[in-house]
């Protein structure tokens, strides 16, 4: 089943990659559903680091409480790789949180057309998804 | 009693429940209670030394329980806490 982005959210994702560069970025994703992402939610690096990537743990309650007040849950996480494919590293799969999450990657490989690539991390396997952009959002 | 709310990663130890709640004079005490209660969730909230896991983070109202006193924390009896993973990872 693809995962539908609402209007916006892939460029957001690319725009705070492009401002941590070259340390990595993070953020969350809320929808109403795995596969529907509606808002997504640009973090701190709590590391600042170029090669790691520690979500803000106060960032993170108040997206969970901006989700629950539109009746969404947190349903993910992306991150980018400032220097390399997006792909999830062996470190991204140990640490995945949730095998119900989304993980979106933006790789950085090619500074100048950063990649968008979606993937499920269950039990050490990692699943790619299928993308859908809303118009305007490519 | 103190609310608990719970992210997803965890519900699958409360038959689903998204909020829980518990008594308790402080989050360890609380802690305590819910792993009378639900003892799969209660191993997830401490480690084998009987402290905070590093990849869970607790937070009392607004403040995160590590620049608090850890489980020794006060709560009040109405209080709400919000139990999350931590989301990390790395090239």
């Amino acid at each position: 089943m693809k995962v539908r982005l609402a209007a916006g959210i892939r460029a957001a994702m690319v725009e705070h990659a492009y401002r941590c560069h070259p340390e990595e970025a993070c953020g969350l994703f809320a929808g109403p559903s795995g596969v529907d992402i509606a808002k997504v939610y640009p973090t701190t690096n709590a590391l600042h680091s170029s090669t790691n990537y520690t979500i803000e743990p106060k960032e993170h309650l108040q997206a969970i409480r901006d989700a629950d007040a539109s009746g969404w849950e947190i349903v993910g996480t992306f991150h980018s790789h400032p220097h390399t494919v997006g792909y999830p590293s062996v470190t991204d799969v140990t640490l995945a949180p949730d095998p119900s999450w989304l993980y979106i990657l933006v790789g950085m490989e090619d500074y100048d057309s950063p990649t968008v690539r979606a993937f499920r991390i269950r039990d050490g396997e990692i699943t790619e998804e299928e993308l859908e952009f809303e118009e305007n959002d490519q | 009693m103190t609310t608990i709310n719970l992210p997803t990663i965890l519900r699958q130890h409360t038959g689903g429940a998204k909020k829980i709640t518990a008594s308790g004079r402080t989050i360890g005490e609380v802690f305590a209670a819910i792993g009378n209660e639900y003892p799969k969730l209660g191993e997830q909230l401490t480690n084998p030394e009987g402290g905070l896991p590093v990849f869970v983070n607790v937070f009392l109202e607004d403040e995160d329980i590590r620049y608090l006193d850890g489980l020794d924390t006060e709560v009040e009896d109405d209080a709400d806490i919000t139990i999350l993973p931590a989301v990390a990872g790395g090239r």
